[in-house]
């Protein structure tokens, strides 16, 4: 029958940093009402400080490799480095948000602690072993963002923006919920471990049901896949980030997608490895992620060249990083590859959370108060105007395409070379192509600072919190870079394919 | 007593047709309940899988998925009436400030 766990067993210290972080977010919504609002910067610094006790309390348990909540939490080195990419996210969305709210005319204190909650669902998510905290890890994540993107109401593009998200988000994740239920039905437990150990009878009489399972896996695969903006489940991408005000744009898409794909990487790797056809051969979902990474590469590659808005075309380029990631997810699909793909994976986020960031500072630095200012022809001419921007917004824009020396080229390195262990020669062959065509569209925003005609903008949005920012992603993008190993030996560590084979 | 597959083929049809309604519908209200429909019959799915397997964490579950639709009710139905605020109207195929 059912007895209460004592509180002890609950190992609460397990997910210290998450619920801190919880905890605080919670005390500065009603600590920011006592904040007088010509003092609004001090809302900001108690995040940080907040982010920062989180950081400290993740690192210390970086090498831990415990559970907590009866196993439905697990802290290990794949939730630790998950943990420092989302803090670093968070910290350069807060940064860039300081002056940006203040000139648009949006500055709320609640919205920090938006940040910060979305940044606790991330931070669930990433140590999520249980289908149930997944679930809610997932929403907590969503929730936040579909009001942090209509922040900029009354404006009817944010308005559409965030309603936008929430229809799509809820859509995505009922069809998550209801494959998780499947997964439930077949197996009868809803923790991942034990999901694995019960899918050793799949198929036999009293195990768990084929149907079952290839429906519950098909339908989380979707759920994720419209999370992390997958193709075909990317439609609402593009309009959602050219709506949302854009550091809000900036830090969703790099947290959103850090947190989908940890509870995809975690599902695949851990619960459903062994959901094979036939035995040892690739898990059945290797096909299935396969097809979805080719389609995501190309059509985010190809529709990216045509748009003319810097953050439209950062959002087609995100679908393609996606495409990347789930590269490395196709690949763990094959036996003995789950924990080089999951460590390629990881560095890819690291990586594009890094490049990425600073691509959408320095867009957010020459956008003007009303929202405009944001097309690919207003960066003529930068070139001149702030030399010093121009040249970082060009390193940038050459990690994205992943050239050598940025971190751009070691994510991908890591990435293709999991697919190509994982013998998917040919969805590493699509991967090289749709690289090399996007340098087009990437190049293209090098050449209009250097080349093009005009006066260059002033860039005023560029203040010294939005300055910092591209300054950290800068050094991120050229250390990862020049020397990976830095990062690689804290990847080294992560192992989550489960070795307790029978 | 219902057999556990009576109740799952159920659920499935309850799902598709929430699933076809916020395809189908053009008005963000009936798109949400859409949406609801969709958790709901996921609701039922865990409670005759429970009871199948005689133990409570789907029915744990249930729970967390009433709790979630409702703080999601709470934003969405807030992102609805500030839209209809600036429009005068919910229909999303209106929704198209952006093109590309």
């Amino acid at each position: 029958m059912f007895e209460a766990p004592s509180f002890s067993s609950l190992n609460l210290d397990v997910a210290l940093p998450g619920i801190f972080l919880a905890g605080w977010a919670t005390l500065l919504l009603i600590v920011d009402l006592f904040i007088p609002k010509e003092r609004r910067r001090l809302t900001v610094w108690l995040a940080l400080a907040g982010i920062a006790v989180t950081f400290v309390l993740n690192l210390v348990m970086y090498n831990r490799h415990e559970e907590a909540f009866k196993g439905m939490f697990i802290a290990d080195p794949f939730s630790g480095f998950l943990n420092i990419v989302i803090l670093l996210t968070a910290v350069m969305g807060i940064l860039l948000s300081v002056d940006y709210l203040r000139r648009t005319g949006i500055e709320r204190g609640e919205f920090y602690s938006l940040i910060l909650f979305t940044t606790v669902g991330m931070i669930f998510m990433a140590g999520a072993n249980d289908l149930i905290s997944i679930f809610v890890a997932l929403e907590l994540l969503s929730i936040p963002l579909y009001v942090l993107s209509a922040f900029r109401a009354p404006d009817l593009k944010s308005e559409e923006s965030g309603l936008k998200y929430f229809i799509m988000g809820a859509f995505a994740s009922a069809f998550f919920v209801f494959g998780a239920a499947m997964v439930y039905g077949a197996t009868g437990t809803t923790n991942l471990p034990e999901i694995f150990s019960a899918l050793g009878g799949l198929g036999q009489p009293g195990g768990p049901s084929v149907f079952l399972m290839i429906l519950g896996a098909g339908l989380i695969i979707v759920g994720l896949g419209f999370k992390v903006a997958a193709v075909p489940f990317h439609m609402w991408t593009p309009d959602v980030y050219e709506g949302a005000p854009t550091p809000v744009t900036a830090f969703m898409s790099v947290g959103a997608k850090a947190g989908g794909f940890a509870a995809l990487l975690r599902i695949m790797i851990v619960g459903l490895p062994i959901l094979t056809v036939n035995e040892q051969a690739a898990a059945a979902w290797q096909t299935t992620l396969w097809l979805i990474a080719a389609a995501t590469l190309i059509l985010g590659n190809i529709v990216a060249i045509s748009q003319s808005n810097v953050k439209r075309m950062l959002a087609y380029s995100s679908i393609a990083h996606a495409g990347y990631i789930l590269m490395a997810v196709a690949a763990a699909g094959t036996p003995g590859i789950g924990d080089q793909a999951a460590q390629a994976a990881l560095v890819y986020l690291l990586s594009y959370m890094f490049t990425n960031m600073g691509a959408f500072a320095i867009a957010l630095s020459i956008e003007k108060d009303d929202g405009s200012g944001t097309s690919i022809d207003d960066f003529k001419g930068l070139g001149k105007s702030r030399p010093l921007m121009a040249a970082m917004m060009s390193v940038f824009m050459l990690s994205l395409t992943g050239i050598p020396l940025t971190a751009g080229f070691m994510g991908k390195w890591l990435v293709f070379q999991a697919a190509i262990q994982a013998n998917l020669i040919p969805l590493a062959i699509i991967g090289v192509l749709t690289s090399v065509m996007s340098a087009f569209y990437y190049a293209r925003i090098i050449i209009n600072m250097y080349f093009g005609e005009g006066e260059g903008d002033s860039a005023e949005g560029a203040t010294s919190y939005v300055r910092w920012t591209v300054y950290i992603a800068f050094a991120g993008t050229v250390l990862l870079g020049v020397a990976p190993m830095l990062v690689t030996t804290l990847t080294d560590r992560i192992s989550l394919a489960v070795s307790m084979l029978p | 007593m219902v057999q556990t597959d009576a109740y799952i083929v159920l659920s499935l049809v309850l799902f598709v047709l929430g699933a076809l309604g916020v395809l189908l519908r053009r008005n963000a209200i009936l798109v949400f309940m859409s949406i609801e429909l969709m958790l709901n019959a996921t609701n039922l799915a865990l409670a005759a899988f429970a009871r199948h397997w005689g133990q409570e964490s789907g029915h744990l579950f249930v729970f967390f998925i009433i709790t979630v639709a409702a703080a999601e009710v709470a934003v969405g139905l807030a992102l609805i009436v500030a839209i209809f605020r600036s429009k005068r109207s919910i229909n999303i195929d209106e929704l198209h400030q952006m093109e590309g």
